[in-house]
């Protein structure tokens, strides 16, 4: 073994450490505000504890799923590939300045929403954005919340262009080689984001800032909500695809084994870029407006996109055997008792991985057409994606930290126990809060809405209580909440901690099959961008057209502007309207 | 390409997992007849609702046996008919709902029940239901449209014949006034 093997990732890559870092803290300063908010929601809706206004629940949630949905994810997302593709290309990032303008443009976009989000809860501001993570037009934030979700992605697009530039100059002086396993993960994953922000991109652009500074009169609502979720399925592959790496490329490795196959690893990413940005009007199932053809068309690729999941669901398990075999485990199931329990980033990413396979078949549900119509927008659904946005991504995340933090700092991870128990507590948590989700789903009772219950009837449960389920929600989401403030002081414990030789054991052994034994057409980017493309094309022409056509254009019928805007900020914008009209008159 | 023999076999599972739910939703669609909410609902212009000669004055009418076409106009934070009006139908019918948006985008869910659709404005979302025995539903909004989204509930109430026919003579009198 090279010596630089045995040094840690801070000492060869020094400064794309600090970048990783840095995205780390924003993230994990996200998680913890976020977490809050989820505790303070839990309790007010379960009528448990109440401090807030019902009124401001819509702007913690709001805060909720941007902070955790979006800010956690993303930048942690960011912090975890800039890793991957020095640690797999083995090179530094061409350009430091570059990476930590990226850095920058993204936090400066974050803040922006997280202001425009949090002065909802300051009255007389004129500031707010409670329009929650789907922000559905004709509900209206204030611009800067638009303008900072636009820098958001801008910067995401130059992350992606620092990899891939990374990618550009290693193959130079690799000619002929196959891409490492962890760069093609990002680099399939960075492709199927360029694809799918193009939705959110335009509608935030053209229709979203020019509409809320008033300078157009209206939206199509149907137009700008399909173009949402064009983005929003994908951006659920987003979120998963690091996690899905961790278990490729990590999870074999703490497991004490290898990654079973590496060519079925790339077949499950391209199937991912492929399929992953098609299949957004499913979640317009109960949409007027869209044909049933399309909707069937998105059902039917939604299906497929079920392979890769249950290939993955494969290979972390056959990997994780192997491992456990390696370690003297022997038997049908006995080997499960080999693995290394005691570890919290193995442990956690197994309980994420157990937590993956519940939230999947409620996803199976959510995809099917028709059974659809009794779940859809009930509180089922986010029972469903705290399994998997929560917790297969989440606690993965949070688990992989306890692996990855360690590699950054140079210092040794403060406390073992209290990362398991951290895990153990998140894994129990969202047994509890996302079992009675979804039963409260089937009882009909509605997702996103301050109020445990309403004037003219009753929820009924089959089995059970009503009461019972909201006791479990506001247990599970309380626990949640210590879960994520026990791993918070873990980080930051670690973080400060004394430097240590080597604090962890960073070499990724080999795959038990090779690339070598793969086509070398599954390396063929182009290609694949060109067939994903497509697929986009003939999925959303059609509906788009009809859309357009049907609900009175591009911009709509002439929808009011809701009153949400301060004077002030009229005054703004009628100085910026004139500003363009006078701008527009000069040119012409 | 190389792959493990438990692997084919775990391949060719997944794909008979996913062409069966294909089959099944396929089958609910074109032969069990499960109504879809899709585009027959057509448009209308959300600025011009109360001109509308349906979701002007919306409710319920008589359109053959036992047929009735009900019209919902969903704004902040009411169902029009629902939230101050119950939306009443006689038992053993079979109801088509017309349901849009005045404002913003909102829900309408018969609690319980899989009769749920989005209401978009611009949009009618047109789907029909059979009420067979006279009973009580609760009416939600179940899409966050503002600060008031949780107040924003209503009734359905499905009447005995009889019942249900001198109320709705009385109607068509009071309007005819």
């Amino acid at each position: 073994m090279a010596t630089a093997s045995q040094r840690t990732f801070v000492d060869r890559f020094p400064d794309e450490a600090a970048v990783v870092k840095a995205n780390f803290l924003v993230a994990f300063v996200a998680l913890g505000i976020g977490a809050f908010f989820g505790l303070v929601q839990t309790l007010h809706r379960t009528n448990i504890v109440r401090v807030i206004d019902s009124a401001d629940y819509y702007t913690m949630l709001t805060g909720h799923g941007v902070l955790l949905a979006i800010v956690f994810t993303i930048f942690f997302l960011c912090g975890f590939f800039h890793w991957a593709i020095a640690r797999s290309l083995d090179r530094p990032a061409e350009s430091k300045l570059f990476s930590w303008a990226w850095f920058g443009l993204m936090t400066t976009g974050s803040a922006l929403a997280a202001i425009a989000i949090l002065g909802g809860l300051v009255p007389n501001l004129g500031i707010s954005a409670d329009v929650l993570f789907t922000f559905y037009a004709p509900l209206q934030a204030h611009p800067i919340f638009y303008i900072g979700l636009a820098m958001f992605i801008v910067a995401t697009w130059l992350a992606g262009a620092d990899w891939f530039l990374s990618y550009r100059v290693w193959r130079k002086d690799h000619e002929g080689e196959r891409i490492p396993l962890q760069t093609f993960m990002v680099l399939t994953t960075m492709i199927m984001w360029y694809i799918a922000t193009i939705g959110v991109a335009v509608s935030v652009v053209f229709f979203l800032i020019p509409w809320s500074l008033g300078l157009i009169p209206s939206v199509n609502p149907l137009l700008t909500r399909t173009l949402f979720w064009y983005f929003a399925h994908p951006i659920v592959y987003f979120w998963l695809m690091p996690a899905y790496m961790m278990w490729y490329t990590i999870l074999p490795k703490l497991s004490g084994g290898r990654l079973f196959s590496d060519p079925l690893a790339r077949v499950v990413f391209l199937l991912f870029l492929l399929l992953s940005t098609p299949v957004g009007i499913h979640h317009q199932y109960l949409d007027p407006g869209i044909a049933e053809g399309f909707k069937f068309i998105a059902m039917t690729n939604t299906m497929f996109l079920l392979l890769p999941s249950l290939l993955t669901a494969f290979t972390a398990v056959a990997s994780m055997e192997h491992g456990a075999r390696q370690r003297g485990g022997e038997g049908y199931f006995r080997w499960l008792g080999a693995l290394p329990w005691r570890d919290p980033a193995f442990t956690g990413m197994a309980f994420a991985g157990i937590l993956f396979a519940a939230g999947g078949f409620s996803g199976m549900i959510n995809a099917g057409m028709n059974i659809n119509y009794l779940i859809h927008n009930t509180l089922w659904v986010p029972g469903h994606f705290h399994l998997t946005v929560g917790t297969a991504v989440a606690l993965t995340m949070m688990a992989g930290s306890y692996w990855l933090v360690p590699q950054l700092t140079g210092t040794k991870l403060y406390s073992r126990p209290i990362g398991l128990l951290q895990v153990t507590m998140w894994f129990i948590g969202m047994v509890f809060m996302s079992n009675a989700m979804h039963r409260a789903g089937l009882a009909g009772i509605p997702r996103r809405t301050a109020e445990p219950q309403y004037q003219n009837f009753d929820f009924v449960t089959p089995i059970g209580s009503i009461f019972e389920l909201r006791v479990q929600i506001a247990l599970g989401g309380t626990l949640l909440f210590l879960s994520v403030v026990l791993f918070l002081f873990n980080m930051l414990l670690t973080s400060l901690g004394e430097e240590s030789d080597r604090p962890v054991d960073e070499y990724l052994p080999a795959p038990l099959s090779g690339a070598e034994g793969s086509p070398r057409i599954l390396d063929n980017l182009t290609m694949w961008t060109g067939i994903a493309v497509l697929l986009v094309i003939l999925a959303y022409t059609l509906p788009v057209a009809a859309i357009i056509q049907n609900g009175g254009g591009l911009f709509g019928g002439g929808l009011p502007v809701p009153a949400t805007i301060s004077a002030g900020l009229d005054l703004a914008t009628t100085a910026l309207t004139g500003a363009v009209n006078t701008l527009v008159g000069v040119i012409a | 390409m190389e792959i493990h023999a438990y692997e084919k076999l775990w391949l060719a599972l997944a794909l008979v997992l996913i062409v069966g739910f294909i089959g099944t939703i396929t089958y609910g669609a074109a032969g069990a007849g499960i109504d879809m909410i899709d585009d027959k609902g057509g448009t209308v212009d959300p600025t011009t609702l109360d001109d509308h000669p349906k979701f002007g004055d919306p409710g319920i009418e008589k359109t053959g046996e036992n047929q009735y076409d009900v019209y919902v106009v969903t704004r902040q934070f009411v169902f029009e008919p629902g939230t101050t009006q119950p939306i009443r139908v006689p038992e053993g019918s079979t109801v088509t709902f017309h349901v849009t948006a005045a404002d913003v985008i909102h829900g309408f869910e018969v609690v319980g029940t899989n009769a749920n659709t989005m209401a978009i404005p611009g949009q009618v979302a047109e789907f029909t239901v059979e009420f067979d025995e006279p009973g009580e539903y609760g009416l939600l909004c179940n899409e966050y449209c503002g600060s008031g989204h949780h107040v924003m509930e209503g009734k359905l109430v499905v009447m005995e014949q009889s019942e249900f026919d001198s109320w709705y003579e009385q109607q068509q009198q009071e309007e005819e006034n």
